[in-house]
């Protein structure tokens, strides 16, 4: 069966729970430059540089999906949230993205396929690609609004590199995760396709886009309606929103991207917004208590956590949704669904 | 101006597009990019849905062109907010504008020009993108001209995309719209093969869309834009009936369809439709009159001046003329003023009634989506002109009473961008001495709530157009519930009901929900909410009308239901003496072809006018301010027609009345038929809701006589319309077609009338000197009724079986029934006459369990069946 179908069929009986922060989560574990740098020699400082701890402290990532999966994670993710060329390139490790890929997924594909050994119920494992930190729709010059950073060719081969190299770790799905900028997202959509046929088989892409204004918009403008009609020709096995705010705010935003989307629905927000000390301060049980009112209206498939969340966060989603019923994915009429920044539906 | 978002037809832009446009080629070739943008800003300022971009100039670097503007319009949120279409014959300019894009945009275009393999490469890469397409009518051989040409072709690269997994709702199909009255007789069928082949196409490929450049149609009559702005109007008019979705349009380039000059009309609707084989020529000529029109139209201009300044304002607002309307405007306030008016007046009056006709006009499809967006941009000025004056008659009032009355938040909600009416509630409020807060159009519930509680509003009122709009306001509603709000909430806009508000929303909302129905009721509910002494008994009223309406939707008005036997025993109780004497001819009677000139002068016309979404009685809708103008010729039309169908004797009208003798047996009548051992049962409904005073609960057995009496039974049907519809479908001409097709329903009913008159007065006989006019027939100013099965006194259609075996109805009028009892043909009428003098129309309304078990014995069907039948008169 393919990982897409065994997906389906998981979520179709019941809310899955994906996992949390990485960022956070390695934080609180105050590593010191030795610990990044490890021996690997490079010119550059390390400290901050997350996603290169799967190769110089690999216990590290791995106590933590461990604790995920403990916590009841039925999908864990690879953290490489930043392993790409661009991103890389700031600690001058554009030259590991291939290696830290492939260490980060393997991480995860070992601890997932123990813990569904233990118990028979099925892990999956979903190779996480940031956004980078360019972007192809804006301009980062005022004075010239035609001017873009990076063009979609380049940003599209930078995404196939990663994927590539993710997909090769043993990754089930690709993760298009915090997508502010649609553009990016299709970059990576087309950075996905052209694997698939470098590869020979399907690598199912779940996509999830962050707003960054209450109105419900991420920073290329689009609303979430009209976000969903620019990436659904990539036939996502899950389309959803993560980061942006606490669930409290990402609520209404939710229950349109619901009535919409034809696929699986996988939530992720952060632990609320953060306090004055830029730190996230919510309760597990009150962001279990948010999320759970989305699963108990039937508006979700998939539920877990972004910055600020922890272990025991998702254990309280876990707890919190156990009996709850999955979202009934909906069939809306076949119809020409455009969009501009805004959704334009042409009536059949 | 925002436009909606989503839509029946689209108008594309073309002005951004150097092919179809001068100005902007030169802006493009001189580099002005700054100015070139504000061309795509204009453009959706001017109600273009999606624009077209084509960089496809010989001296120009298209790539580069193309993909510096694309990312400059991404730039600009009034821009970028609609759906670009990436137009070049190039397809590495398209890929490189696909790079561009963010959102789901349209290539146009692709096709099997250059054969299968390299049209589905191209296919796949737009797929790649997510991108719809435009598919060209054009194969190895060429161009598609002729009718099956397009349809082949479209219909072979449909197989061909879908079969690789392209959604057939992101394929367009563009089947070539080309210059027609060119003087080649082989281009005289141009354009009815575009219709044609449309509407085939869309049969034959399933969501797939059609478009078409609408320019080259008219190719050959460069330079006379008077001729081509009709061509194109004429075009639309029935392009969009036969399916076409969208289409590259200058909306400067169109007029309003009922408004060209309706020789030129038929002129051009000759030469698209292939009327006539002089049709080019007649055109031709005719078109030199237009030619320098300007002269003409200068004169038309003066013309139009002269007239009283409501009906400019009127005029202004349908031709989406601004130039003279804040003059006018203030014309009409200053005369008003003079007589102790006030400017509000000139809102409520003149601009009201204006936009009034440009909504009928647009919902009859005689203007569009570009031409409204003029209108309102008109209506906008005028009013705009007005707002100083009504503040300034604020100002005059005492302190005191300037005072808001009350602060109200108002929104367009999210999904929805219609604000015409919301603007117009809003001045009236205003001009009331209310405070209101417009937070404009598209707005989320969020920023509506926040609004409301952050200026301690008094009350939140919605607005929308459009279907989906009913579930955002549902949405609010729930919001408000949820965030424990008790302020009232109202309700308006074209789609909204009182009925949806009762069932949806009210019900969503503790609080008092108000449906108001227009601009003019706001100001009363308004008030009486913030009235310390009338709110409580108020939203008490509209709670109890709401419940009213849940409880009569639910099956469950309040109404109390007699028992079936309590119902028996309170029947009417007839004077049977007086029943009619038996008739002068009994038995059944065939008439096979009766005079259609007779039957004209029984035509009610009423409900003739009422199926044209008239509303107005008959002969007063002609001379009606507001849709007189149409009414009147409109009668003209059916007139002609009706002088057409009676000389070439179109129709024919068959009819059967059968006579018959028989007794009542409970609610059930007997017939009993000399050649036949067993008795006809017709089983009727009694009503069984409870009755105040003396009022009986009827049934139409009840006028008749146990003990011997007689009943009627009739059917008459209108034959041979469907020759002349499928030539006037043939012929695009769907007007006529639904001309004649509400005239042979009115013969039906006509006939009807005179056949009930005929027997009244001969075959039974029993009002031999009956003289009555039209119109009291009209009024049912006779003796006896003729209730119909399917009818409230007679609700059970499966009555009407038995009625056609008595008369032989399919033998003798041609008449059958479908599996749900409906006739055809449908212009037919069939029914009972009952002829005791007081037998009279009535509702059977909602029936008991007791009374369905009672008949579905007396039916001698099962259970299930009985309820079938009768599900409109269940709970």
């Amino acid at each position: 069966m393919s990982a897409r179908q065994h997906f389906r069929d998981a979520a179709a009986k019941r809310v899955l729970i994906f996992d949390g922060a990485f960022g956070t989560q390695i934080q609180n574990r105050k590593l010191s430059e030795a610990d990044y740098a490890g021996d690997l020699g490079l010119p550059a400082d390390q400290k901050g540089n997350n996603d290169i701890l799967a190769l110089t402290r690999p216990d590290v990532i791995a106590d933590i999906t461990r604790a995920y999966l403990d916590a009841g994670s039925d999908v864990v993710s690879t953290n490489t949230f930043s392993a790409n060329r661009i991103s890389q390139a700031d600690y001058a490790a554009e030259g590991l993205v291939a290696d830290i890929n492939i260490a980060s997924g393997k991480i995860a594909r070992e601890l997932a396929d123990e813990y569904a050994a233990k118990d028979g119920r099925p892990r999956f494992v979903a190779g996480a690609i940031g956004p980078t930190n360019k972007t192809l729709s804006l301009s980062p010059d005022v004075e010239d609004p035609g001017y873009r950073e990076i063009d979609f060719d380049e940003l599209v081969a930078v995404y196939n590199e990663q994927a590539a190299a993710l997909v090769q770790g043993g990754v089930d799905f690709i993760l298009i995760e915090t997508v502010f900028d649609t553009l990016n997202a299709k970059a990576g959509i087309m950075a996905v396709k052209q694997l698939e046929r470098d590869l020979g088989h399907e690598v199912p892409v779940m996509i999830s886009m962050t707003l960054t204004d209450l109105s419900g918009r991420n920073l290329s403008g689009h609303t979430v309606e009209a976000f969903w009609y620019a990436v659904r020709h990539a036939k996502p096995l899950t389309i959803g929103l993560n980061c942006s705010f606490g669930a409290e705010q990402l609520r209404p935003h939710v229950k349109v991207l619901s009535q919409i989307a034809d696929t699986l629905l996988m939530i992720y927000p952060n632990a609320g917004l953060p306090n004055e000390l830029g730190e996230y301060d919510e309760a597990p049980e009150t962001t279990a208590g948010l999320v759970a009112d989305w699963a108990d209206h039937g508006q979700v498939n998939i539920l877990g956590g972004c910055c600020g969340s922890t272990p025991e966060h998702i254990a309280a989603i876990a707890q919190a949704v156990a009996k709850a019923e999955p979202r009934a994915v909906p069939h809306p009429e076949p119809a020409m669904r455009l969009a501009g920044l805004e959704p334009f539906t042409v009536a059949a | 101006m925002n436009q909606p978002s989503s839509s029946r037809f689209i108008n594309i832009g073309e002005r951004t597009n150097v092919t179809g446009s001068a100005a902007f080629k030169k802006l493009i070739m001189a580099g002005d990019y700054p100015a070139a943008v504000e061309v795509a800003r204009q453009q959706v300022e001017n109600g273009a849905q999606v624009i077209d971009v084509n960089m496809d100039e010989g001296l120009l670097d298209a790539v580069h062109a193309m993909t510096t503007f694309l990312k400059l319009i991404a730039a600009e949120p009034d821009i970028a907010r609609v759906p670009v279409m990436i137009d070049s014959s190039k397809f590495h300019v398209i890929e490189a504008g696909l790079k561009c894009v963010s959102g789901k945009p349209i290539v146009n275009s692709i096709s099997m020009k250059e054969g299968e393999e390299q049209f589905l490469e191209q296919a796949r890469i737009c797929m790649d993108y997510g991108a719809a397409v435009v598919v060209m009518a054009f194969d190895e051989v060429g161009q598609a001209d002729t009718k099956q040409r397009k349809i082949e072709i479209c219909k072979r690269a449909y197989d061909l995309l879908v079969a690789e997994g392209f959604p057939a709702e992101d394929i367009i199909f563009d089947p070539n719209i080309f210059a027609v009255a060119t003087g080649i007789e082989e281009h005289d069928r141009y354009g009815l093969d575009f219709l044609e082949a449309v509407k085939e196409i869309k049969a034959q490929c399933p969501h797939a869309k059609t478009s078409g450049g609408l320019s080259n149609l008219s190719f050959s009559f460069r330079g006379n834009e008077a001729v081509r702005r009709a061509m194109h109007s004429v075009f639309l008019y029935h392009a969009i009936p036969a399916g076409l979705d969208m289409a590259i349009v200058n909306a400067g380039q169109l007029d309003v369809y009922d408004q060209i000059d309706p020789t030129l009309r038929d002129a051009c609707e000759d030469v698209i439709l292939a009327r006539r084989s002089d049709a080019t020529e007649r055109l031709i000529d005719l078109a030199e009159s237009y030619k320098g029109k300007s002269v003409a139209d200068e004169k038309a201009a003066e013309e139009w001046r002269g007239w009283p300044v409501e009906r400019r304002l009127e005029h202004a607002l349908v031709k989406g003329i601004d130039a003279y309307v804040v003059a006018d405007t203030e014309e009409a306030r200053a005369a008003r003023a003079a007589n102790g008016g006030r400017p509000i007046e000139v809102i409520e009056g003149p601009l009201m009634d204006g936009m009034n006709v440009v909504g009928d006009l647009f919902g009859s499809g005689k203007m569009f989506l570009p031409q409204v967006v003029k209108s309102a941009r008109v209506m906008k000025k005028a009013v705009a002109h007005l707002i100083p004056f009504i503040e300034a008659e604020k100002d005059l009032l005492p302190e005191e009473e300037r005072k808001a009355k009350g602060k109200i938040i108002m929104a367009t909600v999210k999904g929805d961008v219609h604000d015409i009416g919301k603007n117009i509630v809003g001045v009236v409020l205003q001009c009331n001495g209310y405070d209101v807060i417009d937070l404009g159009v598209m707005v989320p519930w969020p920023k509506i709530l926040a609004s409301a509680n952050d200026n301690k509003a008094d009350m939140i009122g919605l607005s929308g157009l459009i279907t989906p709009s009913l579930d955002e306001m549902v949405t609010v509603a729930e919001e408000m519930q949820r965030a424990g709000m008790t302020m009232p909430l109202l309700i308006g806009g074209a789609t909204t009901s009182k009925v949806h508000t009762a069932l949806r929303i009210d019900p969503a909302y503790e609080g008092p929900v108000i449906h108001v129905l227009d601009a003019s009721r706001a100001v009363g509910v308004a008030s009486k909410l913030l009235s310390d002494t009338q709110r409580d008994e108020y939203v008490a009223q509209i709670e109890d009308e709401y419940t009213h309406v849940r409880d009569a939707r639910a099956g469950k008005s309040q109404s109390v239901l007699l028992s079936i036997d309590d119902a028996r025993a309170n029947f009417y109780d007839a004077f049977l003496s007086d029943k009619p004497a038996p008739p002068e001819q009994p038995g059944v009677h065939v008439f096979p072809d009766w005079s259609l000139e007779h039957l004209r002068t029984f035509i009610d016309w009423t409900p003739f006018f009422r199926a044209w979404e008239l509303h107005g009685n008959y002969p007063a809708i002609l001379t009606d301010e507001v849709v007189g103008e149409t009414a009147t010729q409109l009668f003209a039309d059916a007139n002609a027609m009706l002088d057409q169908i009676i000389a070439e004797k179109w129709l024919t009208a068959r009819g059967v009345a059968g006579l018959w003798p028989c007794a009542r047996d409970g609610d059930d009548v007997t017939i009993h038929l000399a050649e036949q051992e067993e008795h006809v049962r017709l089983p009727f409904l009694r009503q069984q809701v409870k009755k105040s005073r003396d009022r009986a609960n009827m049934c139409l057995a009840d006028f008749i006589d146990p003990n011997g009496d007689w009943i009627g039974g009739f059917a008459v049907g209108i034959h041979g319309i469907d020759p002349h519809s499928a030539r006037f479908q043939a012929d695009k001409d769907d007007y006529s077609d639904i001309l004649l097709k509400a005239l042979a329903d009115r013969f039906a009913e006509a006939f009807a009338e005179a056949l009930h008159q005929h027997v009244r007065t001969t075959l039974w006989g029993y009002a031999p000197g009956e003289q009555l006019t039209s119109e009291a027939l009209i009024k049912e100013q006779y003796r006896g009724i003729r209730p119909a099965p399917g009818y409230p006194a007679c609700p059970d259609h499966s009555l009407k079986p038995i009625l056609f075996d008595l008369l032989d109805a399919p033998k003798n009028v041609g008449l059958t029934l479908t599996e749900s009892f409906a006739m055809w043909p449908t212009a037919a009428v069939s029914g009972f006459y009952f002829g005791h003098p007081e037998s009279q129309y009535f509702g059977v309304a909602r029936v008991g369990r007791d009374q369905l078990e009672d008949y579905a014995t007396r039916r001698g069907v099962d259970l299930a069946t009985a309820e079938r039948w009768l599900r409109p008169n269940l709970d």
